[in-house]
């Protein structure tokens, strides 16, 4: 229901009021703009000093770009594990082995339970303590394991909600020509339920990469560690801080506008008979499949995944 | 075990989880309604700031907001929480600030459950409302708004059982909460990390999983039966 729906194309009075409302809000609004500008510069934050560093290169080189190249580091390492992860437990999920299914399951949900920070922190902790990594590596390994927990379950939940999603006759057709379950998994349903999760997996992408920022508790020198590094030497907090945010919103700005691509050129494709959207199959006068169609399709999924806080 | 909990005040630092969890998402409930009030009423500008905060926000790292409302808002802009004089101010203003940002952050993501809670409501009580001559505001309390929040039960928890994980995150500036109790403990007790880590990790599942499967029994007794 989009928002129209709510309320009466308006008339003569109405828009009268909807335009004094609006002047009352903007002029709200730019009174807060107005109090938030003049505190900065109360405070001296427009001060050159304070963003000309934005204007030499050495800012960019040792900070900036630095902080950026290691969250995306970071972020693709994690990606690539979870990903694995991902398919090796939803797969497991998903096993005709019913100790197999209770085992993924349990420490999907228990990964999925535990805070990131706190695994991060963890992991830190035991590497530090063990010796298993040489130490400039720690924070690194500690950020990439975390996330890879944390992210490689909800990529199990997005496979095994995209395998759910599948119509049934999908499984069906490949149990009817022969093929085990194992096969028909492999060869019939899991290729289109990947299809049908990648723009998810991209957007799953944003939550890693906010994510990263997490390392900086754990001292791993990622984009807002780097600002705060940048603002101790120049001593400009503000600026290097919401010059970090407007980086990270920019990033993440970029790959959800390419989950949307992708999810439109699959959806162009429409060679999956799950499809990006998870449409049943359109057999004139099939019966409709109620629990197929009740339960999650990829793009539920999706959108969850992209809400996940 | 024993020796752990005499070693660190393991429980005022879940309580200060709790602490936390309870009063941000007090903050992220009320902002975040009106945020998704402004979304969805007839003012254009209204709607355009409620998208632009959550677009921002939803992008950006619930760490970066922490540590901004503290060393920006607080150090550099001397914006007190907490009365300055008080022998707790340097504490209570830490916990408050985290308190904002993470109710900042949680509030664009509970918008958008309200948001996907009036999509479950049909055009046709939309409607009705109308057509019986309330207001937007009148149609809004009474007929849409009460539907709405049954229909985002389900998203809104899953909003819940994040924000209280993300407490973890007021670590960032130093509040004394789970997370700093699981870096004193790995840092003074090495040997016993998986303890540690036993104990934290099961006072999260305890505390998400079954308000997880509470929730949802919830969402499913009070959805709106169409």
């Amino acid at each position: 229901m989009s928002g129209s729906v709510l309320f009466d194309v308006p008339g003569p009075r109405a828009r009268r009021r909807n335009a004094i409302i609006a002047a009352v809000g903007s002029a709200i609004l730019l009174l807060l703009v107005v109090l938030v500008i003049r505190a900065l510069a109360h405070n001296g934050e427009f001060t050159a000093a304070k963003w000309n560093p934005f204007l030499e290169w050495s800012t960019w080189r040792f900070y900036l770009l630095t902080g950026i190249w290691n969250t995306l580091k970071a972020a693709i390492a994690a990606v690539v594990l979870a990903m694995i992860f991902g398919f090796v437990f939803g797969v497991g999920r998903l096993s005709q082995n019913t100790a197999i299914r209770w085992i993924s399951g349990a420490v999907v949900e228990f990964f999925r339970a535990v805070p990131v920070l706190i695994m991060m922190i963890f992991f830190f902790g035991i590497y530090a303590y063990n010796g298993v990594f040489p130490a400039a590596w720690n924070p690194f390994a500690a950020v990439v394991t975390a996330l890879t927990l944390y992210n490689g379950s909800v990529i199990a939940e997005l496979v095994r909600s995209g395998v759910f999603g599948l119509p049934k006759g999908q499984a069906e057709a490949g149990l009817s020509v022969g093929l085990t379950p194992g096969q028909t998994l492999r060869a019939i349903q899991l290729p289109q339920a990947i299809t049908a999760m990648l723009p998810a997996l991209v957007s799953q992408l944003v939550v890693i990469l906010k994510d990263t920022a997490l390392g900086t508790i754990i001292t791993y020198p990622e984009l807002l560690q780097q600002a705060q590094n940048l603002a101790s030497a120049r001593s400009n907090v503000i600026p290097a801080l919401l010059v970090a945010a407007a980086l990270f919103i920019s990033i993440n700005y970029l790959l959800t506008w390419l989950a949307g691509r992708l999810e439109a050129r699959i959806n162009n494709r429409g060679h999956t008979a799950g499809g990006a959207i998870g449409r049943a199959p359109t057999v004139p006068g099939a019966p409709v499949d109620q629990a197929h169609a009740s339960a999650l399709t990829p793009r539920e999924a999706r959108a969850n995944a992209a809400e996940a806080p | 075990m024993g020796e752990l909990f005499e070693q660190f005040d393991i429980w005022s630092a879940f309580g200060q989880t709790l602490y936390l969890a309870f009063f941000s998402a007090i903050g992220a409930l009320v902002l975040g309604t009106f945020l998704a009030i402004m979304r969805v009423g007839p003012v254009g500008i209204f709607r355009r700031a409620g998208a632009a905060y959550v677009n921002l926000v939803r992008n950006t790292p619930l760490t970066l907001i922490v540590t901004f409302c503290l060393i920006a808002l607080h150090y550099q802009l001397k914006i007190y929480l907490a009365p300055q004089d008080s022998p707790t101010s340097i504490v209570d203003n830490g916990v408050r600030w985290a308190i904002v940002g993470l109710a900042i952050y949680h509030a664009a993501f509970v918008c958008e459950a309200l948001r996907s809670g009036i999509n479950t409501v049909p055009t046709g009580q939309a409607e009705a409302a109308r057509s019986i001559g309330l207001t937007f505001t009148q149609s809004l309390r009474e007929v849409i708004l009460p539907q709405a929040f049954r229909g985002a039960i389900a998203p809104m928890a899953s909003v819940l059982i994040a924000l209280i994980k993300n407490t973890t995150v007021a670590y960032a500036i130093g509040v004394a909460e789970t997370a700093a109790f699981m870096r004193d403990g790995l840092e003074f007790r090495p040997d016993l990390s998986f303890l540690i880590f036993v104990i934290v990790a099961g006072f999260f599942v305890l505390l998400t999983m079954p308000l997880g499967i509470a929730l949802t029994h919830l969402s499913q007794r009070l959805a709106v039966k169409r």
